[in-house]
């Protein structure tokens, strides 16, 4: 999945004002405040370089003062990263990404300085030919455990029976509707189609993606998310090509313009969907009954990592679950643990956009690598935006 | 004699070191590097593998609309500039009080401080349903769309460049000799008549040298189209960030930054001939 840089501050302004509102009259601690507005990381970040950060208290290894982690915007809670610098002196530097290609390029490219990054499962089978990511040692992640995580997820992170990578969270693609202005229920990637070109003329928005943007098309045909066939990728591009003029945008940015009511529709990324709902109830989040795509982001470690005994430090601490839990609550996604997601609330875990259906997650499909990486779905995508 | 010669020409070649060493390590290899990434292929898992082909160059084609987009909007963009710039400059180097000059220039460059990026977004917002459109909903004017027209990108492009179109054209006017304004009405020329003969000729080189900044940057824009048009309309800059960070074909990406940067040059060169026919060849000077 990818997602924008932009996909939304970590604390917006108000938010930020109000938070300090509340310090001021004591409703919450000084702590709380700085976790809740970022500014508790920014501090860590910044005390590193003082040279003021704690010095670690019973590590059993050397870990080192700092390491550095590549991961997505509004994806942690600033607080786990500080309670880790807490527990271990390790300060950690946070790099944000828009897309899982700029984090394979930078990579690529060596020298990232990551110790710890968060690949989506269709990019891990590129970064193992490519001969930068880390079989792990899951001696070192006595926190993991293979059987309380949901196997379907945890398969994307293994090659040949070598892990690489141990699941952060997953998540769907569908969808989201503005009820209030676009009536009509609607439960299919063809409604979304139909309706773009109808009553959603020129309020909706699809991603500035391949992946997702031709796969939902396909899955209009009935076709596979993952199609490489000439004839139906065709397809999907008559039926692009005849969308374009009706579309607001496309576009990743899609929480702004939802909000503001200048889109009425969007694909959406399950956080995205989880969000605007919780935040403008009007907005529905829906998966298309035809299929489209499931995704799980990973925890992996590049080999040319500087301080990997960190990385896996951090990455041992990320996946206790009483930690996991936070950040899950923090960005909205849901977990692959069955441990964690013991210790969600109730409301969490009954939401329908977090946790779906069986019948509508069973036809769902990974993406695949080679559907990134195919010249041909870049091409067409390329001729559907200068259409 | 001797001596002094060769101290002389010690240090202008050290004078000019930083800013050879500065274009060579960030010009010129980069360029070089794209050249040869120009020629190459496209690795199965994406970048770029050595070899030694035109059909980067061939493929050209592929690219026509974004290509055929951007050279329509790089000199709509710039005039567009030109309009709203001339008269805020002609106003600064003319008619402005003495004292108020600095304070009105430094207005303009100001928001030069921050981000191109930061202000754009900022537009988003202006524009968007929660901005404009909904303070003409409380005098009856409803549903209007402001954002992801092209409206909206000119909009963007002109507020984002003005100061680089402003700038040269208020230092040309600047130096414009009173003079010969007033010898032109003493002559019974009209005051349009004056001002295209005189003012406006003599301030072209600024005029070009505006022009050829803005049409250049604009030939790589990519933000303002795809944050205030939606990026709905294709330009090259747009089709570059797609081939690097995208579909990762650096090779293909190559050959349209090259292809791009001698388009770049072609437009220097046809406004310097254009700015040297129309004002430098006529120059007159009264002293």
């Amino acid at each position: 999945m990818s997602k924008s840089y932009r996909d939304g501050l970590p604390i917006t302004s108000e938010e930020f004002v109000s938070q300090l509102m509340r310090l001021k009259r004591g409703s919450i601690g000084r702590r709380d405040f700085l976790g809740l507005t970022g500014l508790g990381i920014a501090t860590a970040v910044l005390g590193r370089e003082l040279g003021l950060s704690p010095t670690p208290v019973n590590a059993a290894e050397n870990l080192g003062d700092r390491m550095s982690i590549a991961t997505w915007p509004n994806y942690h809670d600033p607080a786990t990263f500080e309670n880790f610098t807490k527990d271990t002196g390790v300060a950690v530097q946070v790099n944000v990404f828009g897309s899982n290609e700029e984090m394979l390029a930078k990579l690529q490219a060596g020298g990232s300085g990551w110790s710890l990054y968060v690949p989506t499962n269709y990019t891990i089978s590129t970064y193992k030919k490519l001969d930068i990511i880390e079989p792990l040692d899951m001696s070192k992640l006595g926190n993991f455990d293979s059987k309380s995580e949901d196997g379907r997820f945890t398969a994307e992170g293994a090659i040949d029976g070598v892990v690489y990578a141990v699941p952060k969270n997953w998540g769907t693609t569908g969808f989201a509707v503005n009820t209030k202005k676009l009536a009509k229920p609607m439960t299919t990637w063809k409604d979304f189609w139909d309706v773009a070109m109808a009553e959603g003329d020129g309020r909706t928005m699809v991603h500035d993606y391949q992946l997702t943007t031709i796969g939902n098309a396909l899955k209009y045909f009935g076709f596979s998310f993952n199609s490489l066939k000439s004839d139906e990728l065709a397809k999907a591009e008559e039926l692009l090509i005849k969308a374009k003029p009706h579309l607001f945008a496309v576009s990743s940015d899609y929480q702004p313009p939802m909000r503001a009511g200048d889109a009425w529709m969007t694909m959406c990324w399950t956080n995205d969907g989880a969000q605007l709902n919780r935040d403008i109830p009007d907005i529905a989040y829906v998966l298309g009954k035809e299929g489209g795509e499931i995704w799980t982001d990973f925890y992996a470690i590049p080999k040319d990592a500087p301080n990997k005994p960190a990385g896996y430090a951090l990455l041992n601490y990320l996946m206790n679950p009483q930690v996991a839990v936070k950040e899950h609550l923090a960005n909205g996604a849901p977990s692959t643990d069955a441990r964690v997601n013991a210790l969600l609330p109730k409301e969490v875990l009954d939401n329908p956009i977090l946790y779906p259906a069986a019948d509508l997650l069973s036809p769902l499909e990974f993406g695949a690598a080679a559907t990134l990486t195919d010249p041909a779905r870049a091409e067409l995508m390329a001729r559907f935006k200068s259409a | 004699m001797h001596g002094s010669a060769f101290r002389h020409k010690l240090l202008t070649v050290l004078l000019l070191a930083p800013a050879t060493v500065w274009l060579v390590v960030f010009l010129v290899l980069p360029f070089v590097a794209i050249v040869v990434f120009s020629v190459g292929e496209r690795a199965p898992e994406g970048g770029y593998q050595a070899a030694f082909t035109m059909a980067q160059y061939a493929n050209l084609p592929a690219r026509a609309t974004a290509f055929w987009n951007t050279l329509i909007l790089a000199p709509v963009g710039a005039f567009a500039c030109l309009l709203v710039a001339y008269p805020v400059a002609y106003y600064l180097a003319l008619r402005a009080p003495e004292r108020w000059r600095l304070i009105l220039l430094a207005l303009i460059v100001i928001p030069f401080w921050t981000s191109l990026l930061m202000r754009t977004y900022a537009w988003m917002y202006i524009l968007g349903g929660r901005g404009i459109p909904a303070l003409l909903s409380y005098i009856g004017i409803e549903d209007l769309r402001l954002i992801n027209t092209p409206g909206a990108v000119l909009l963007g492009i002109v507020y984002g460049y003005l100061p680089l179109m402003i700038l040269p054209i208020y230092v040309s006017l600047e130096r414009l000799d009173r003079r010969l304004l007033e010898a032109s009405a003493d002559l019974g020329a009209k005051p349009l008549s004056t001002f295209v003969g005189v003012t406006l000729r003599l301030s072209l080189p600024g005029v070009m040298t505006g022009l050829s900044l803005v049409m250049i940057l604009l030939l790589g824009e990519y933000l303002i189209p795809s944050l205030l048009g939606g990026g709905k309309v294709f330009f090259i800059g747009n089709a570059l960030v797609d081939l690097f960070l995208q579909s990762r074909n650096w090779p293909f990406g190559s050959a349209i930054a090259v292809t791009l940067v001698f388009v770049s040059v072609v437009v220097l060169i046809i406004a310097n001939r254009v700015s040297t026919r129309f004002s430098g060849a006529r120059q007159v000077d009264l002293i």
